[in-house]
């Protein structure tokens, strides 16, 4: 008998098998953090790296999906477009695991109608934004997420609004909506764990500086301003095989909540008050947070009322438990006789 | 006494509910054998303005539309001028008496003026239900004048609206009301005109629109998703499939074999076309120019990064939002080369219902084989309005899925390179996401890549790739439906007319036409782009060649001229009515010297 070492997963693959391609993003980018980040969520996860399909759009973020799951399939597609790149996949084939990495150029500018209307959809997948509110390889513009009046590297001021992703998903339609930060790799592993048993779409809103255009005194989105302005909501853990789940936000500090095939994500309250499956509250508090300047990090939404629940749009769709792309062609032909059936009101 | 050669004309205000009637009309003369066809000519709205709808028989089956009608009726006031204008010398005009206006004799016609509310009246209880009936009650009048068979009518208007009793009732009787009107008011044996059943006359034919043709033809051809965003004249057919899919493709649990979104616009319509022809499903995007316009950036990417994809355009008047609901064949350049770059898409051009059908699988098998973009032009005029078609007859052989390795096919290949050509035809071999093999995975991405999907900013890689793509559209070329030449007899013809689409139609109206004048043709219909290898050749064949297309700029033309094919004179229509053989075949005379006819 030969036992599995110790530094396999359940499908036998080692660490290394979860590295995609060298990163050639700056030293010190967040974003490669966030990668490290989603290689150690994936390597203990009980998905198959062979079901995940890695999706993005155009931009720093959008290239990261080439530095992990080498061997999985990606697909880093045109500027603003993952959403619905995604739900064409996904779609096809439901038994896919979607991980789309996107930017906040790519999310917030160019593919925000894309994104508010996946969020309608309610299509599953774990969409993460990799936001330093600044576009990176076109040298150093604002982008939408960039806050009012910071300042950009060569000295003046945004003078607009800054979007705030995780409230515009909630809006829009969003179950799972969660913000964290590249250099808080304990709460974003969990957060993504969590993410991808999620049937919907859970979104993340990772704040992931740029080194190069956006570090300085007067970014509102640089490794310091992040570090002296963030706010954790919770400290996280998720526990792949729990046993039965007792409840759903139990009272207390402590609170359970329960994702597909037996998984859980513990949220110890850090600010004992606030409760993320209450919609009107989670926005209210985003927006004083945006008041106080301060990054509010943690799982800010879950839905928990099933009166309002959208269902995730496989499921809308009605489709069948075996995916459209694996249909035969028996089962895509209608029965013998109906287009002569059908022809008839032609008659 | 004209038998069963005529044409008449309708004019209506939108959404006053003529459509049933006009199409209960079409629909009972194609179901006396008749060869008839009917267009609608509507506006951009809802309610209120003009709208017209003509009705063409002619014992060939010509179909093209006609400047001037034998029998025009008049329901709105709006109009009424320029539709007297349009009655045919010797022809009638049926007015409705609240639509006439002050309005001098034509010596040459005759006119009625026809109290259509006054009729209606007693048609329902409802003003709204009279309203509509008023058209049924046209109905009546015309198919007596017409002395068509009235079991065929009142039968077909049962079954326009099976299934709802009262509303048949109420339309009977408006019908009759009609059909008594005439015989008692009207000199109904003084009427030029004449529909005469023809036994067996459409025997194995069928009546439908290009949309509906389209969409069974995609249901048929295994397409399993379809993304769209609403567009004139394009939604019919996305609506079409999804209503005849839930019919039809679904499991025994009700579970539905497909998936059609409404997409929030155009860029996300192809886009989720992308994503499902990358994971594996045969997809499909319906729209027209505007959308069309809007889906350049990822039929570039579909190109390049080798994404199966359809895009069905049902093209209408241009440029900009044109007259969204006009026709015309005014994409083929866009089409071809939609995006920047070099990028370049193969092209069908369905000419009839059939091809509608047929060219559905056509679309879905090349897109997979050849792994690009398949872009399909119809256009309004075929896609919405009726004609006689031969029944579809299903196609039995499998679809076609392309070059895709499974785990177990990986397991007999060394390595796999998802960009390289390892048949030597420019189409390389394909995995799907969700295969469980180590060899499966790769990259796909609109950047540069090597064979072997890594990125790659190399100079020699990248024109490698380029012209491995342009070698598959080569490749391409054996794979299209080929164009149909048509010769005449004797084959002594030196003159070529060559059209390609909705043109069809009126091509051998233009032939017969031209044969009046002692000018015999052949006809070479196109069917794809690129041109299979021997297309060249064939015109060169022939010392006058006369390209007919619905365009300003002789489009398809230039495609010709880029093949090599340079002799040729360009005749167009674009104003954004479907093309008349009248005017063709006088353009062509004029070219040649020859009087008009």
């Amino acid at each position: 008998v030969t036992t599995e070492p110790q530094n396999r997963n359940t499908f036998g693959f080692e660490k290394k098998d979860y590295v995609g391609a060298k990163s050639t993003l700056c030293v010190g980018c967040g974003h490669d953090s966030v990668t490290q980040g989603i290689i150690n969520a994936l390597f203990e996860s009980d998905i198959h790296p062979f079901d995940i399909v890695k999706l993005s759009g155009i931009g720093c973020s959008s290239k990261t999906t080439n530095y992990f799951l080498n061997q999985s399939h990606g697909f880093n597609s045109i500027h603003g477009r993952m959403a619905a790149l995604a739900t064409g996949a996904k779609i096809a084939n439901r038994s896919l695991q979607v991980v789309g990495i996107s930017g906040d150029g790519d999310s917030a500018s160019i593919g925000l109608g894309g994104l508010l209307h996946l969020f309608r959809r309610n299509l599953p997948m774990v969409y993460l934004v990799e936001n330093n509110a600044v576009y990176g390889l076109t040298k150093g513009q604002f982008s939408a997420t960039a806050e009012l009046n910071a300042k950009a590297k060569v000295g003046h001021d945004n003078h607009f609004h800054g979007l705030d992703l995780c409230a515009l998903a909630i809006t829009a339609g969003c179950q799972f909506v969660a913000r964290s930060f590249s250099g808080d790799s304990k709460q974003l592993v969990p957060l993504v764990q969590a993410a991808m048993k999620f049937n919907g779409t859970a979104f993340i809103d990772v704040i992931s500086p740029c080194i190069t255009y956006a570090n300085h005194e007067g970014s509102m989105a640089s490794y310091d301003y992040v570090r002296s302005h963030k706010i954790s909501l919770q400290e996280l853990g998720f526990i792949a095989n729990a046993s039965t789940v007792t409840a759903d936000y139990a009272e207390g500090d402590t609170v359970t909540v329960s994702l597909a095939s037996g998984s859980e994500l513990r949220l110890r309250k850090l600010e004992l008050a606030y409760d993320p499956g209450n919609l009107p509250a989670a926005l209210a508090r985003l927006y004083e947070a945006k008041l106080r300047e301060e990054i509010l990090t943690g799982l800010i939404y879950l839905h928990s009322d099933s009166r309002s629940a959208t269902r995730a749009l496989p499921d809308a769709l009605n489709l069948p438990a075996t995916p459209l792309t694996r249909l035969t062609e028996e089962e895509l032909r209608p029965q013998p006789g109906t287009l002569t059936t059908i022809l008839r009101d032609f008659r | 006494m004209k038998l069963n050669d005529w044409s008449l004309k309708i004019a209506t205000s939108n959404g006053s509910g003529s459509q049933s009637a006009n199409l209960i009309l079409v629909k009972s003369l194609f179901r006396m054998g008749i060869p008839v066809g009917g267009k609608n000519l509507f506006p951009s709205n809802i309610q209120g303005l003009p709208t017209w709808f003509t009705i063409r028989t002619h014992p060939k089956g010509f179909v093209g539309r006609q400047a001037q009608n034998n029998l025009v009726v008049s329901m709105n006031p709006q109009t009424v001028l320029q539709d007297e204008a349009s009655v045919l010398s010797g022809g009638w005009h049926l007015v409705a008496d609240e639509a006439l206006p002050k309005i001098a004799p034509r010596p040459d016609i005759r006119r009625f003026l026809i109290p259509f509310r006054e009729l209606s009246k007693d048609t329902s209880s409802s003003i709204r239900l009279r309203k509509l009936l008023a058209n049924v009650v046209y109905v009546g009048i015309v198919a007596r004048l017409l002395k068509m068979d009235r079991s065929v009518v009142e039968e077909t208007l049962h079954d326009h609206f099976k299934g709802k009793d009262s509303v048949i009732e109420s339309n009977l009787k408006a019908f009759a009301i009609g059909w008594n009107y005439a015989e008692t008011h009207l000199p109904v044996a003084e009427f030029p005109l004449r529909a005469a059943a023809i036994k067996d006359g459409n025997q194995g034919k069928i009546l439908i629109d290009g949309n509906s043709s389209a969409a069974l033809g995609l249901l048929f051809g295994g397409c399993t998703f379809m993304s769209w965003y609403p567009i004139t004249p394009s939604s019919s057919l996305a609506e079409s499939f999804e209503s005849y899919a839930l019919q039809y493709r679904s499991d025994d649990q009700d579970r539905h074999r497909f998936a059609v979104i409404q997409a929030e616009d155009e860029l996300s319509a192809i886009n989720m076309v992308l994503g499902a022809g990358w994971a594996g499903a045969r997809a499909v995007t319906t729209t027209s120019g505007p959308g069309l316009s809007l889906m350049a950036e990822a039929a570039g990417l579909s190109y390049f990064a080798e994404v199966p994809a359809v895009i069905w355009d049902v093209q209408r008047a241009g440029p900009s939002t044109g007259l969204p609901t006009r026709t015309m064949q005014g994409d083929v350049l866009a089409a071809q080369k939609l995006s920047h770059g070099d990028t370049q898409h193969v092209l069908l051009f369905p000419a009839k219902p059939e091809e509608c059908f047929e060219f559905g699988r056509t679309a879905l098998d090349l897109a997979e084989r050849l792994q690009t973009l398949i872009v399909v032009l119809s256009d309004l005029d075929l896609g919405m309005n009726l004609w006689i078609a031969d029944e579809f007859q299903e196609n039995e052989k499998p679809f076609d899925r392309g070059k895709v390795l499974s785990a177990e096919g990986l397991n007999h290949v060394d390595s796999f390179a998802r960009y390289a050509d390892v048949d030597g035809d420019g189409i390389p071999y394909r995995t799907l996401p969700g295969t469980h093999h180590t060899k499966a995975g790769y990259f796909a991405r609109g950047t540069g890549h090597t064979e072997t999907a890594g990125y790659s900013e190399d100079s020699d890689n990248y024109a490698r790739i380029l012209t491995r793509l342009k070698k598959k559209m080569d490749t391409a070329r054996g794979l299209v439906p080929p164009p149909v030449l048509t010769q005449s007899q004797p084959s002594a013809s030196r003159t070529l007319l060559i059209a390609y689409g909705s043109t069809d139609f009126i091509i051998p109206e233009v032939q017969e036409l031209l044969s009046q004048r002692g000018l015999q043709s052949d006809y070479l219909r196109l069917r794809a782009w690129p041109l299979s290898p021997e297309t060249a050749t064939t015109i060169s064949n022939y010392d006058r060649v006369f390209l007919i297309e619905q365009n300003r700029d002789g489009q398809m033309r230039d495609l010709l001229r880029s093949e090599g094919s340079t002799a040729m004179t360009s005749i167009l229509s674009f104003d954004g009515l479907p093309i008349s053989a009248q005017a063709v075949a006088n353009d062509i005379c004029v070219h040649l010297g020859k009087e008009p006819l």
